[in-house]
């Protein structure tokens, strides 16, 4: 059998989708829950209104941040596990920075800004130590990134009910908050800060040129593609792998300190959200490329945001939006290889 | 504190290990012909998830366990049949379904938060439980814990001292040479994916029915023990034994976190009890660190006696992995 030309993009991939949509009709009706009012539910929960589309957008803007990085260590050919924790350093040094300026007398832009460069400078620091782990310990980075993200959570942990910790009170809530003056302004009466929105197209914007215009991303694709190549052929692979560590890493501590700076304005042990484990998804959504990827990014956000109304109107688990975005990729990743599988065996029976 | 007390603290960790040795050892014979199954997280919390369900449903503890293996087998057989029928990368595809059973086990297991539900009974084995010291650390646990000491004689000698072994080891290493020889490369492949993934889905129940026991959703506290398995099973160097050692000693070093914790009361409870994942990755590049250019490039530097004992460290600790760890297989 052979496909048309054609149909390979757009009409396979909606296939993929409506799988996906089966499968999760399947688990609804498996809980016992009406699978059409839960859907209605994620959709008027997320797009209902404009406060709810800019509480989506308050979710996009550390998942694009976060997956933008990604896309360069993939590109690199790395499995950057380690966002996770990537992010929660960033978080940990916005949060350290924004209370040593607590007793200055900086400007609060000031402060701000130095506040996001820690966060990424402390996403990039541990990417880093993946990195060398990896080229110097021969440690896999996807074992070396795990580690690291449990070690992330520990110091975060140990801070929260340490030494940052509410006197007398520390708990799972997180750090006292920090005051006002030191959160990016957000829009009057909603929680989305423009300057968050424009950090992230920043972010984003960066890395498309990067790795769709530059030398350097024809190089760090190469690097992916057969690193023994890249390096017969000059490139200094090492130095581009580890490169691509710290720039995923810097977007990682940038998605961090976004949600100390403007959602959450504390320190909280699930800082990181789980966006990094959502952004290798995205990734693999849009086939490690950047075109598509901020409407994808969308999509999971709203997802998200939408699930929320489930414990509240159903009594249903909101970890709907995860099954759902999971079976996504999944199908997506099966009727890619089944057009694979298509497209080769003509080819064979022709032999 | 007392010998009595020690012996059963010791005994508890012995217990509390089962779960991770089941995973752990289902995980080597996985990788050892070739695949990486990165859905082991997942597949625990669904594993444990529904066979708590099951087993609360049906008030049977042997359905619970059949239906933990049974999840973990299929989960194995989706990771097995987008690698090896649909060519999709084996990582990709563990890393959303690690994900995925998460957040299904965690939908579907809401109904059963809190529950009360059967657990397996301790079984002391006559004669046996009254030896002093091997008695009350060996032979007063339950089944389960039991089945895992026969599990890691057993695997082990299943890899290193049988022929079936032996094929699957070459499947591993040299699968284009196995083939050649007339072995099923893929369909050995299948075959050890499934067999180890029912092993890592028999750690589920072993933790939701004996060890932690019942389901709190998001609270069982279940979430990041299979990345530890992934992880031991690397430390281990793909040898069952010195596996079943890595398990023992972290959750050795999470008890001892428990017992030392009064003693240290500027450190919170919740740091000690991820300390061990650190000294986790220590271990690996420690495992590792031999197999790297530079320390050869820096030894061959060193005078003849120390490099000779400092290699014989190194190699001592290293462990390569199976040569086609991850890599598909085409016959054509």
């Amino acid at each position: 059998m052979r496909l048309p030309a054609g149909s390979s993009g757009a009409a396979l991939r909606l296939v993929a989708v409506f799988l996906a949509l089966l499968f999760t009709t399947g688990v609804l009706l498996l809980a016992g829950a009406p699978p059409l009012e839960a859907y209605r539910q994620i959709v008027t929960g997320s797009l209902g209104s404009v406060k709810k589309i800019t509480d989506v957008l308050v979710t996009w803007v550390p998942l694009v941040l976060a997956t933008s990085g990604l896309l360069v260590t993939f590109a690199a050919g790395l499995w950057n596990i380690g966002i996770e924790g990537q992010i929660t350093l960033g978080a940990i040094f916005a949060t350290g920075t924004l209370r040593l300026t607590l007793d200055s007398s900086l400007p609060p832009v000031v402060a701000i800004g130095a506040a996001i460069l820690a966060g990424i400078a402390g996403g990039a620091v541990w990417a880093l130590l993946a990195g060398l782990l990896k080229v110097y310990g021969g440690v896999n980075e996807i074992f070396g990134g795990l580690g690291l993200n449990f070690v992330a959570v520990a110091l975060n942990v140990w801070l929260i009910f340490g030494p940052w910790g509410r006197p007398g009170v520390a708990s799972m809530s997180g750090t006292e908050p920090l005051p006002d003056f030191l959160s990016l302004p957000s829009l009057a009466g909603l929680r989305l800060s423009p300057w968050a929105v424009l950090l992230a197209v920043g972010g984003f914007a960066l890395v498309f040129l990067l790795l769709q215009g530059t030398y350097f991303g024809l190089r760090l694709r190469a690097v992916g593609k057969n690193a023994r190549a890249a390096f017969l052929l000059g490139v200094p692979t090492v130095r581009y792998m580890l490169l691509a560590f710290v720039l995923c890493g810097a977007l990682g501590g940038a998605a961090g300190a976004v949600q100390v700076t403007a959602v959450y304005h504390r320190l909280i042990p699930s800082i990181s959200s789980g966006y990094g484990y959502l952004g290798l998804m995205v990734a693999m959504l849009v086939n490690y490329q950047p075109l598509w990827m901020p409407a994808v990014a969308f999509f999971f956000a709203a997802l998200n945001i939408g699930s929320i109304q489930l414990p509240i109107v159903l009594k249903l688990d909101s970890s709907l939006a995860g099954v759902l975005q999971g079976a996504l990729v999944l199908f997506v990743l099966a009727v890619e290889g089944v057009r694979q599988r298509l497209r080769r065996s003509p080819v064979k029976t022709a032999e | 504190m007392s010998i009595d007390l020690l012996l059963i603290g010791l005994a508890g960790v012995l217990a509390a290990a089962a779960p991770i040795v089941f995973a752990t050892i289902g995980e080597t014979l996985t990788e050892r012909s070739g695949v990486i199954n990165l859905s082991v997280n997942g597949t625990i919390l669904l594993s444990a998830m529904a066979s708590f369900g099951v087993a609360v449903a049906t008030g049977s503890l042997l359905l619970g366990f059949l239906t933990g293996m049974f999840i973990g087998a299929v989960v194995a057989l989706v990771v097995a049949g987008f690698s090896f029928s649909l060519k999709q990368s084996q990582v990709a595809v563990g890393f959303v379904l690690t994900l995925m059973c998460r957040d299904l086990a965690y939908f579907l297991g809401n109904p059963f938060i809190g529950l009360s539900g059967p657990r397996l009974p301790a079984l002391a084995v006559p004669f046996l439980k009254d030896i002093p010291v091997l008695g009350p650390l060996f032979f007063r646990q339950d089944l389960l814990t039991y089945l895992s000491f026969v599990l890691i004689i057993g695997a082990w000698a299943w890899i290193f001292r049988t022929r079936p072994g032996l094929s699957l080891i070459s499947v591993g290493e040299r699968p284009a040479a196995a083939y050649v020889r007339g072995l099923q490369v893929n369909r050995m492949r299948y075959l050890y994916t499934i067999v180890g993934g029912a092993l890592v889905g028999l750690a589920g129940p072993a933790f939701s029915l004996s060890v932690k026991a019942g389901w709190k959703g998001t609270i069982s506290g279940l979430d990041g023990y299979g990345w530890i398995a992934l992880a031991i099973t690397i430390f281990g160097g793909w040898n069952p034994i010195r596996a079943a050692f890595g398990a023992y000693l972290f959750v050795f070093l999470q008890w001892l976190g428990l017992v030392l914790q009064p003693n240290l009361p500027g450190v919170p409870s919740q740091v000690l009890q991820v300390a061990p994942f650190p000294l986790m990755i220590l271990a690996l590049s420690l495992v590792n660190i031999g197999n790297t250019e530079w320390v050869e490039r820096t030894l061959a530097g060193l005078p003849d006696e120390v490099r000779r004992s400092i290699g014989r460290v190194l190699r001592s600790l290293r462990a390569s992995p199976p040569a086609s760890l991850g890599t598909p297989f085409e016959s054509e």
